[in-house]
């Protein structure tokens, strides 16, 4: 053999040899790509630690569920939306108050909120809500403590409560319910530790949702039993979509704390709508506070976003909190949920636009096209409350029992209606005409009361003099 | 046999190109290569990015009587893997590299697909309906009929 032709020979073998390497190298990048893949699709966690129905810790879940817990820590995030979301602002921290960071002062935005809630706690501090992970700080740390001594029934849904109750009531979950409900917050604050967890709304063994708030699963039963259906059992008996909104509506509703033992309750007896609320606390003659400028018996609404959703035409249409406020994502191969629970403006991309396919500024034109609306009547709504307020104030010392009694009534309604657009945390998103329904009752109220306050006589049997519409 | 230098030289080119071979074959087989020939919708899930789109296919009404194929590729042999092999790249492509947009959405060349075997297998309907010949052309069926194949 030539050694011309070894030279070309070697040459040869040279450049096969390098294709054949680059291949073999990329098939094999391939084929270890395509076994994570299956790795991943097959087992959707690998479970590191043990986990079992006494351990609140988020962190001790996150080891087997390291992408749902990764999302679960981003709620720190503070991003402003237009008519919601919260902002991060310094503050000097100090002894009381050792925060360095708060959400901007509802109470400084909108000062008329001061008068609506006049001699009471809210009227002293209200700041925008921050993520899920500031709960339970930002409850023991703001100034309504100071105000009024708050119940240990608060607690109920600014932690992690299920092992606490467990334990408290040496596994049974409604006695310790119970228990922690009557306790002070303080002595209430030292049975809990976390912010909500994993364990609020999962079952350990099988991840499954469940309802782990007896508050829920007591007035989800009363609400069934007005449908027919007697004694419901939300774990036994909702589907697995009916879950994915029922363990968010474990927290974000109407409440009150009923009698002396402080018990926490959903006021759901005669329905969802705020006129039917405000009728079934006035059955139970219940009231929040008296109002610091006319003495009349006032309700505070509290976050009913449940109620209000229910309202609405996504509710009607199946869609549950989870899919917009928490929407799949995928990892890899996997498919998981969002645990960073927000504002579905700031995610539009998977929040909406699964089912809606607009471009995202479109949708978020419309979105913010009903929020504006409803702004714009929560602004008349609370100009004509707070006007009349000033008006009963001057001539509430001067006026008969009854007359004084029927005007109370007017307010308490108008006030109530409105508060409760006010602490609904979608600015009329989740149910648009519901809520342009409310403020237009709620004007209603407060200018028929203007009217009252102006005749001579009150004639009992006017509709007009007592609270219509109930 | 003696081996001559341009022996053993062949024998490494062999062994230099069986390598790539071996190691392709494997990983077609393991990654179930021959399961995309088929019409078996199955395959439309190896990956598992289509899950969802394969359940509210199994709810729908057209489940007993089309699958994947019968609607998104199109009828003829050569077509038919043609738009596998172009549908196919693309998609390995994307989860591979994991570039590609959510939710996912269909490309405007497989909706018109999807549209023409609407009509292929309903001409029947289309030529007994009072449209006419210029309206069908304005309207697709999937815009009113959107959850005839995928029922969420």
């Amino acid at each position: 053999m030539s050694e011309f032709k070894i030279k070309n020979n070697l040459k040869l073998l040279i450049a096969v040899a390098a294709a054949s390497a680059l291949l073999v190298g990329f098939i094999s990048i391939i084929l270890k790509n395509i076994s994570e893949k299956k790795k991943e699709a097959e087992a959707p966690y690998h479970q590191i630690v043990e986990i079992n129905d006494t351990i609140d810790d988020p962190a001790q879940w996150g080891i087997n569920f390291p992408h749902q817990y990764a999302s679960y820590l981003k709620t720190v995030d503070q991003i402003r939306t237009r008519y919601g979301g919260s902002e991060a602002l310094y503050q000097t921290p100090s002894k009381a108050d050792p925060r360095s960071i708060v959400a901007q002062s509802r109470l400084e935005e909108d000062p008329r909120l001061k008068i609506m809630w006049s001699g009471y706690a809210f009227s002293e501090d209200f700041r925008e809500e921050r993520g899920h992970a500031f709960m339970l700080t930002d409850q023991e740390l703001t100034k309504r403590q100071h105000f009024a001594k708050q119940p240990g029934a608060c607690l109920n849904c600014h932690a992690s409560t299920y092992t606490a109750m467990k334990k408290l009531g040496d596994g049974d979950l409604f006695k310790g319910f119970a228990q922690l409900n009557q306790m002070s917050y303080p002595e209430a604050r030292k049975h809990v530790s976390h912010p909500v967890s994993c364990i609020d709304c999962h079952t350990p063994k099988t991840m499954q949702l469940r309802v782990t708030k007896p508050a829920f699963i007591e007035g989800i039963r009363t609400v069934k039993e007005t449908e027919g259906i007697k004694e419901y059992d939300v774990n036994k008996m909702a589907s697995p979509q009916q879950m994915r909104t029922y363990v968010c509506a474990q927290c974000h509703v109407e409440y009150y704390f009923k009698g002396q033992e402080k018990r926490l309750t959903f006021p759901w007896k005669n329905g969802f709508k705020a006129d039917q609320i405000l009728s079934y606390y006035e059955q139970e003659k219940f009231k929040d506070w008296i109002h610091k400028e006319t003495d009349a018996p006032v309700l505070k609404a509290q976050h009913p976003e449940f109620e209000m959703w229910n309202m609405g035409i996504h509710a009607r249409s199946g869609v549950s909190c989870t899919d917009c406020h928490m929407p799949y994502e995928r990892v890899g191969a996997m498919k998981i949920t969002d645990h960073h629970v927000r504002s579905p403006v700031l995610n539009i991309q998977r929040a909406c636009q699964t089912c809606h396919r607009w471009p995202e500024q479109e949708l978020k034109d419309r979105i913010e096209n009903i929020q504006s609306r409803t702004f714009e009547m929560r602004g008349v709504a609370m100009d004509a409350l707070t006007s009349y307020i000033n008006d009963l104030k001057q001539t509430k010392n001067t006026m008969e029992p009854k007359k004084l009694e029927q005007a109370h009534d007017y307010h308490r309604r108008a006030q109530f209606l409105l508060d409760f657009v006010e602490a609904e945390n979608s600015m009329g998103f989740h149910a648009p005409e519901e809520t342009l329904r409310l403020l237009g009752l709620s004007i209603d109220a407060s200018r028929k009361g203007q009217v009252l306050l102006k005749s001579k006589t009150c004639e009992p049997k006017e509709k007009d003099c007592g609270v219509s519409g109930k | 046999m003696k081996l001559h230098s341009g022996h053993s030289l062949i024998v490494m080119i062999g062994l230099l190109i069986g390598t790539p071979v071996g190691l392709g074959t494997f990983t077609f087989y393991y990654a179930n290569g021959f399961s995309y020939l088929s019409d078996n919708p199955k395959s439309c899930i190896n990956c598992h990015v289509m899950n969802s789109q394969f359940e509210s296919w199994k709810k729908s009404s057209h489940r007993a009587v089309a699958v994947c194929n019968d609607c998104h590729t199109p009828g003829g042999y050569l077509t038919k893997y043609a738009a596998k092999a172009s549908n196919g790249f693309a998609h390995s492509w994307a989860f591979t590299t994991g570039q590609f947009k959510e939710p996912i959405e269909i490309k405007p060349h497989n909706r018109e697909r999807v549209e023409v075997s609407c009509r292929n297998c309903h001409s029947a309907l289309l030529e007994s309906s009072h449209f006419s010949r210029q309206q069908l052309k304005q309207v697709t069926c999937t815009h009113c009929h959107s959850q005839v194949g995928h029922n969420k």
